[in-house]
């Protein structure tokens, strides 16, 4: 593990962004920004830019991936090469594989497969600027492309992480964090059904510590949810949130 | 009239609570009914549903659509339908039940690239949609432009009893063909009023979801308010006279083509 070099928290409790412990860095959520996706999503949670386009049901190709019974979700996480400070190789590579194939099982079971079956549903998250905590970023992005795509949903799924610094548990990891602290826990969760759908965590953490973690995370997750579906409201139904009788 | 319960909905949402039956876009848990898509919620006394607000097109039995021909096998044409599974149109439907490969040419009838109203007589999502020519108003589609729409706001577009797409069709003195997955096919002698029904119908697609829409479509076709409606009154009590019975609004407005074409 990576010493760490310098103070993370200040005395005042502030973190190296200003924020206390139990502070989100600041999410906006624009729904609908790819005209030719089905639907599509722009987060920006703190520094953090990512772009999500869903596509779908639409045929599967090649053919021989289509299941009988249910859709194939296929997710595609990648870093554009100008999103790190140094250049990243756009080849998608051992993480990128990994962080596509956990949000494919973080958004899989809000979502009502056997109503499409034989078919597919292709989510193409590109992370255009990262600041740590981009999977969770993308999550929360691609369940509101999704639900702009369409697709019969059980719930929305909101994302969010929590993690150690200077051995004190804090909410929403930012790069400098993840890479000097001391744990990080991506934590993906469905509001409604309260269900947890990502739990990720890298570093050590004693019990008490992780359950900790974990109801700051979730803590988290409903926070973010509550701007996710502000978003989704402000596409489709404006300013108002409750319906005008009309006639 | 019973009363219908409205409110806006996303996915997860809780629409109600107590023993309703799920109508559409909707799942029962233990005691509650929740949402699935983004739309408009409805409870009313038969159940619950939502009327979503965006998605790709799912096909139903008895749509009519407007489907391209993209290929077609010794038995029936595979037709593409704007949607995940492509349509198949038997060959026994065009040609009648002594249809023989060898004798007859599927190429004849229907090339592919042609345009056709069909309408979905057997689908169940494991197998394809079956589709069927045999019926009024149905078949290949000469001429005209096409253009897509959401196959949600087809319904916004032909409005109540058919009553947007009459107004943009005497506006503009074409014939707007609607097919459920969103396909709009439009014709007319004056390329001028074909234009402007183009951009009525994407001024509809754009603004499907707000209210008094039909009045701002008017505003653009130039249309005086009450000759129109006055209008539209007379052509309905035609089709009461008759004695026709409409099922739905898209029945409705394939007959109101109909006449249109006869005259």
């Amino acid at each position: 593990m990576i010493n760490q070099t310098r103070n993370l928290i200040d005395e005042n409790g502030r973190r190296t962004d200003g924020r206390t412990a139990d502070e989100l860095r600041e999410v906006k959520i624009t729904v609908g920004v790819v005209k030719n996706a089905d639907g599509s999503a722009f987060i920006e949670f703190g520094k953090n830019k990512i772009i999500v386009a869903v596509y779908g049901p639409r045929e599967v190709h090649p053919k021989h991936m289509a299941l009988p019974d249910r859709c194939v979700l296929r997710c595609r996480y990648h870093m554009s090469p100008f999103s790190t400070d140094t250049r990243k190789n756009p080849a998608p590579s051992r993480r990128e594989v990994e962080i596509s194939k956990v949000m494919r099982e973080a958004l899989e079971p809000a979502l009502i497969l056997e109503d499409y079956p034989r078919a597919a549903i292709d989510v193409f998250v590109e992370v255009l600027q990262a600041d740590g905590g981009s999977r969770c970023a993308g999550i929360a992005a691609a369940s509101i492309a999704l639900a702009d795509a369409g697709i019969n949903m059980r719930d929305i799924v909101s994302a969010c992480a929590a993690g150690k610094v200077d051995n004190k548990i804090v909410l929403d990891i930012n790069d400098i964090e993840d890479k000097e602290g001391g744990a990080d826990m991506p934590v993906a969760y469905m509001p409604h059904l309260e269900q947890v759908t990502l739990l990720q965590l890298d570093g050590i953490l004693t019990s008490e510590q992780f359950n900790e973690c974990v109801d700051k995370a979730l803590s988290g997750c409903n926070m973010v949810y509550e701007i996710q579906k502000q978003a989704l409201m402000q596409k489709y139904f404006g300013n108002e949130t409750e319906l005008k009788e009309e006639q | 009239m019973q009363e219908i319960k409205r409110k806006y909905v996303i996915p997860g949402d809780k629409i109600v609570e107590g023993n309703f039956r799920p109508l559409m876009n909707v799942i029962k848990t233990d005691n509650s009914i929740i949402a699935t898509r983004i739309g408009i919620a409805e409870t009313g006394r038969d159940g619950v549903k939502v009327i979503p607000l965006s998605g790709v097109y799912i096909p139903r039995v008895n749509d009519i659509v407007i489907g391209k021909i993209i290929d077609h096998s010794s038995l029936s044409w595979e037709v593409d339908v704007n949607s995940c599974f492509s349509a198949h149109l038997p060959a026994q439907d065009v040609f009648g039940r002594d249809f023989s490969p060898a004798r007859d040419d599927m190429g004849r009838q229907l090339a592919i690239g042609d345009l056709i109203a069909a309408r979905i007589i057997a689908f169940d999502r494991t197998r394809d949609p079956m589709l069927t020519i045999q019926d009024k108003d149905l078949g290949k589609i000469p001429r005209g432009e096409l253009l897509k729409i959401s196959a949600t706001r087809v319904p916004r577009l032909i409005g109540k009893r058919g009553s947007m797409i009459q107004t943009i069709e005497q506006a503009t003195q074409t014939r707007v063909l609607i097919g459920q997955n969103g396909i709009v096919v439009v014709m007319g002698r004056n390329p001028e009023g074909i234009k402007l029904a183009m951009r009525a119908i994407r001024m509809v697609e754009e603004e499907a979801h707000t209210a008094n829409l039909t009045q701002r479509v008017k505003v653009l076709l130039n249309v005086p308010d009450s000759p129109q409606a006055e209008g539209t009154s007379v052509t309905q009590a035609q089709n009461g006279q008759k004695g026709e019975e409409i099922q739905s609004a898209i029945e409705d407005v394939e007959e109101e083509l109909e006449e249109g074409e006869q005259t």
